[in-house]
């Protein structure tokens, strides 16, 4: 059999070429182990407010939010000054005839600013009802004193603090935006890393003249095709099991469902892109266009993909979604770390990747003619 | 047929530009064919429209009495490139297996295959080293040894002779010869003119065109001079003029 020929010849190369070899296996565990360094920093936002007439009671009450530090100026220009200098955030100035607080944001960091708008609302609300509760209070004291017997119970329940308990169904309290990205964020690199690595095998082929030389032997084009699949299929195989275990491993990401079937919908993947990229090694002229080809490639991918919820974007946004493998595998892969779908329930998306697959090896063992007509 | 190779009327152009005006070749059996012509005058393009790579705009292309392209007559045809186009990472061994198998060639005459086309280009003694370590003359005589692989019934040799020092080339040219009397037809380009005395024809291409197809020794008389290498300017001249 050819192909298995071209599987061992391809597999023999690869082996012979132990740097390649090296950075396609470590490379991933790199990338995902910054990543991890990445989003476990400490990503508090703290705050530095300057207070102009601000009553006691309020600075007291921003005191008390997490985060927030308050400095008190008795001048405006003072602290206009500072506010200049960058040394604090805002700075609130509190008009008592108009009873109005005027606010001042540097604005350079939007986070702050909407936490800074956040903990001002929450201590004018807590003014207002320590406010209210000392007004309930002096009215109990007048109630007791008219009639000492019938409403005293309701004050007393009033009074209690009433308390929340969380739970979550996935993750715990510290569950963010990044561990809604990681599903897609993985199915990227396993996308990101097959792509590059089989965008310039057959291009390699090709400017050696080796491709030349098997074309003008008896070869089938399909088997050219399905040996190239095979063999870096198997590489990728590899590669895309040491990337999600790292993934899932470094950045310590719960998985309600099996592991297995991650592994599996990401090799679906790896074949997608494996595909994709000799399809482009065909196009591509020299290695200088196959590199312009991976920002075409690749960006719109994580743009379109589902980082980026896509709901609210007009249609066509959204159709250009659809005819890219990787919306497909995120959706897969979110399903089955956050909700713990299994295969059966992902159908959908493995019949889309399947005709991915299809329709991309079609096109290759037609791309192929390019360099041999039959 | 009688012809192994048979180009009629063959015409070709890239874009706008013609790169072949109209071709008729033929390579009758047991004969060495030299096609000599400049670079860019369209070596290249004839050989890839005999493999079948190029289709011709016009013109019929037969080989061994089928139609071009056609991917089952390759297994009958050797093939060498201008370029060495070789696997550098295995060894000279693992790239005679591969190409061996990729021709079709059986288990059984693998081994038997590989040995005796080793012999012939002088390699025996150094198959099992990488291609990488091989010198340029090495790594052009496992070409050819590819090449003859499957003792193949039509030799297509692109440059075969480049880098390889003169006792090599002598002993290379003297197997070409036993290869024809045996009834294989070759069909070579060069540009060392001295090599193309060797041949049994000569076919000069130029500008698109055959101008001149004789044997060298008709040639040489018809422009009344001693060597092909001075054919080759005043044909080249007398075409300018033109």
């Amino acid at each position: 059999m050819r192909i298995f020929a071209i599987v061992k010849r391809i597999l023999a190369e690869l082996l012979r070429d132990k740097r390649s070899l090296a950075l396609m296996l470590l490379a991933p565990i790199l990338i995902m182990w910054l990543m991890n360094i990445m989003f476990s920093a400490n990503s508090d936002t703290k705050i530095k407010l300057a207070a102009v007439d601000v009553p006691q009671i309020v600075q007291k009450n921003l005191e008390k939010t997490s985060d927030v530090s308050i400095v008190e100026y008795s001048s405006q220009t003072v602290a206009k000054e500072k506010l200049q200098e960058n040394k604090i955030d805002a700075l609130i100035v509190y008009r008592e005839k108009a009873n109005t607080y005027n606010v001042t944001y540097t604005n350079t960091d939007a986070t702050k600013t909407a936490l800074t708008k956040q903990a001002l609302n929450v201590a004018l609300t807590k003014e207002k009802i320590t406010g209210l509760s000392q007004a309930i209070q002096k009215l109990e004291v007048i109630i007791n004193n008219i009639n000492p017997t019938s409403t005293k119970s309701l004050f007393v329940t009033a009074g209690n603090k009433t308390k929340i308990n969380s739970y979550y169904k996935y993750g715990n309290s510290d569950t963010n935006f990044f561990n809604k990205i990681v599903p897609i964020l993985m199915g990227f690199f396993v996308f990101f890393f097959v792509f590059l690595i089989s965008g310039m095998a057959l291009l390699r082929e090709r400017t050696s003249g080796t491709l030349d030389r098997l074309l003008a032997t008896p070869v089938k084009r399909s088997e050219i095709v399905f040996g190239y699949l095979i063999s870096y299929g198997m590489v990728s195989i590899v590669q895309t099991t040491i990337i999600v275990l790292a993934t899932i491993w470094l950045l310590k990401i719960e998985v309600v469902g099996s592991i297995l079937s991650i592994i599996l919908i990401s090799v679906l993947l790896a074949m997608v892109a494996l595909a994709f990229g000799i399809l482009m090694s065909t196009l591509a002229g020299s290695e200088f266009q196959m590199m312009q080809f991976i920002p075409l490639v690749v960006v719109p991918q994580i743009f379109f993909s589902g980082i980026i919820p896509l709901d609210s974007m007009a249609t066509w946004v959204q159709y250009i979604g659809k005819v890219l493998p990787l919306t497909y595998t995120g959706d897969a892969l979110t399903k089955i770390i956050m909700y713990g779908d299994g295969l059966n329930q992902l159908i959908g998306d493995i019949i889309a990747l399947l005709i991915f697959l299809l329709v991309l090896v079609a096109l290759n063992v037609v791309g192929l003619k390019r360099y041999r007509k039959v | 047929m009688k012809y192994v190779v048979y180009l009629k009327q063959i015409r070709k152009k890239f874009d706008k530009q013609v790169v072949l005006r109209e071709i008729n070749l033929v390579v009758k059996k047991g004969e060495i064919l030299g096609l000599i012509g400049p670079s860019g005058a369209g070596k290249s393009t004839v050989i890839k429209t005999m493999l079948g790579m190029e289709k011709a705009d016009g013109g019929e292309a037969f080989i061994l009495a089928t139609t071009m392209p056609n991917r089952k007559i390759l297994g009958r045809i050797g093939y060498m490139a201008q370029s060495d186009a070789l696997y550098e990472t295995l060894s000279a061994k693992a790239n005679l297996e591969f190409f061996a198998k990729m021709k079709g060639i059986s288990k059984e005459q693998l081994t038997n295959e590989i040995t005796h086309v080793a012999r012939i280009v002088d390699l025996s003694t150094s198959l099992n080293r990488r291609v990488s370590e091989y010198s340029g003359g090495m790594k052009r005589r496992l070409s050819l040894a590819i090449a003859l692989l499957g003792s193949p019934e039509l030799l297509i040799l692109d440059e075969p002779t480049v880098g390889i020092d003169p006792a090599l080339r002598k002993k290379i040219w003297q197997e070409l010869g036993i290869l024809r009397d045996a009834g294989t037809s070759i069909l070579i380009t060069t540009h060392v003119m001295s090599e193309a005395e060797l041949t049994d024809r000569v076919a000069l291409l130029l500008h698109g065109n055959i101008i001149a197809d004789d044997s060298p020794q008709n040639l040489e008389k018809q422009y009344a001079v001693e060597s092909i290498e001075e054919v080759f300017l005043k044909a080249e001249e007398s075409e300018e003029l033109r």
